[in-house]
């Protein structure tokens, strides 16, 4: 199908597209990528009067590591994710996942930004932000705030942004040494994941389990991480983290697997992901 | 409300008046009469709408036409004329890699995308990233077969003395 009619205007800055979404409230949406938002506008599930295109915006392109952060632009793409030395050498858990979204020709304009403000439940890269602690950077008419991660995800394809708001960049914190690890299950490749799992363990510290496709949002398997970081990526670690994820997550059913299918392959893919961290444990 | 775009379309410059709701597929199928880009199903799942923007492939029907103000667009009909895929284009034919034609112009520039990268790409390869184009009729075998027996081709003519 084709949209519905819609205005549309480029933002210059941040500023101009908050001061466009401010002044034209619900009415208006903000284009980056446009590879979930097209869609939803070619099938008529969403009809907003006015697009404001971010996509040309300089301050949110570009990929930067300094000071013991790493700083990815909200337009930065998932192919650019994907071919980045920085991403691949300082956060290679990204590198391996993007290459499970969707398919190139969608990697090559699907952006990072749009993904976490989308906050799609079977996406990748929302667990991803939640195992690696991520800080999500947001403008707003309020001016600039920071939200963690696990702070930032609400619900299905909800987050604490305002419709005001833009989602600028997002830091991570450098983890020399860190075990990680990322795994998905889907019916093809480029599908949505039926199940999916991405962790990392910085040196020191608690394991983060981020896990997506099961549940509402992408969520943070917080038993099974103390389990784990309580016995080690041992058997008996792993076992006990198993035997926790019941308490931590809570499938859904769809028609592509059952709630107790879902909690089972959860476990499958705790095992395959953390199962070779015992080694370096 | 129209808005004013100017892109490079095969090579050649074009000014043209878009509605902001018109995606870059429709524009080059119904407002340039480039109808080798082919749309199944409008919302990224098909990959029928396979077009090159500033050298990259992407879903023609997921990039409105006033996104691509200032691009560099190429169509099937672009590198078919320059011969860029010639030997893509003839072994799809020798091994039957298409029957009604309508996933084909699409399937061409996703395997001319993957074999500008990557010199001889294995099986799996070539399936990964064909996952993105559905062919309704030939069950792949006989793309991948093309692809790959390209790729082969052209490495040992780069090879040949
Ligand atoms: C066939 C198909 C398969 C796909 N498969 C996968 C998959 O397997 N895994 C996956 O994760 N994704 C998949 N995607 C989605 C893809 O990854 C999108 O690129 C991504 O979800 C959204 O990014 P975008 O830049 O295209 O956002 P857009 O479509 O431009 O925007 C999405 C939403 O986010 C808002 N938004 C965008 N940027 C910002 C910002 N900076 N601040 C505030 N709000 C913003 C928009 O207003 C809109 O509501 C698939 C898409 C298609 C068409
Ligand atoms: S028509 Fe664009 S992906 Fe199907
Ligand atoms: S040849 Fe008919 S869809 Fe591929």
């Amino acid at each position: 199908m084709k949209a519905a009619a819609f205005d549309y205007l480029q933002a210059d800055s941040v500023g101009q597209a908050v001061a466009l979404l401010s002044r034209h409230g619900d009415s208006a949406k903000l284009l980056a990528g446009g590879q979930s938002l097209l869609p939803a506008l070619n099938l008529r599930l969403s009809a907003p009067a006015l697009l404001i295109d971010i996509g040309r915006i300089a301050s949110l392109r570009g990929i930067a590591v300094a000071g013991g952060v790493l700083r990815i632009g909200a337009t930065v793409t998932h192919a650019e994710l994907l071919a980045s030395p920085e991403i691949a050498s300082h956060a290679p858990l990204l590198t391996r996942a993007i290459a499970h979204v969707a398919h190139a020709a969608i990697r090559n304009r699907g952006t990072l930004g749009g993904s976490l403000a989308n906050a799609d439940p079977a996406a990748e890269l929302p667990a991803c932000a939640l195992a690696l602690g991520a800080r999500i950077l947001i403008d707003g008419p309020a001016g600039p705030r920071v939200v963690a991660a696990e702070d930032f995800f609400t619900g299905l394809f909800e987050t604490v942004m305002a419709p005001d708001e833009v989602l600028v960049a997002v830091e991570i914190d450098l983890s020399p040494d860190a075990a990680w690890g990322f795994e998905e299950l889907s019916r093809r490749s480029g599908d949505y994941a039926i199940v999916g799992l991405a962790a990392h363990r910085p040196r020191h510290g608690t394991p983060r389990l981020a896990y997506f496709a099961v549940g509402t949002s992408a969520i943070l398997a917080r038993h099974a991480a103390v389990a784990l970081a309580q016995r080690g990526a041992t058997p008996e670690g792993i076992a006990a983290a198993e035997a926790a994820l019941a308490d931590d997550l809570e499938p859904h059913d769809d028609p592509e697997a059952s709630a107790a299918m879902r909690l089972h392959l959860a476990r499958v893919l705790l095992r395959r992901v953390v199962g070779p961290w015992s080694r370096s444990a | 409300m129209t808005i004013p775009v100017r892109l490079i379309v095969n090579g050649e410059m074009v000014e043209a008046a878009v509605l902001p709701r018109t995606h870059l597929a429709d524009f080059l199928r119904e407002q340039l009469g480039l109808t080798g880009t082919h749309l199944g199903c409008e919302h990224g799942v098909c990959g029928a709408c396979t077009v090159r923007l500033d050298g990259a492939i992407v879903r023609g029907c997921l990039v409105l036409a006033v996104q691509a103000d200032g691009a560099a667009v190429q169509t099937i009909e672009g590198v078919s004329d320059s011969g860029e895929i010639a030997d893509l284009q003839a072994e799809f034919a020798a091994r039957n890699a298409l029957q009604c034609g309508y996933c084909t112009p699409a399937m061409l520039l996703t395997a001319q995308d993957l074999l500008r990268r990557v010199r001889v790409p294995d099986r799996a390869a070539i399936r990964e990233h064909l996952s993105g184009n559905y062919c309704r009729c030939t069950g792949y075998q006989s793309i991948v077969d093309a692809i790959e027996a390209v790729a082969i081709a052209r490495s040992q003519r780069a090879d040949a003395p």
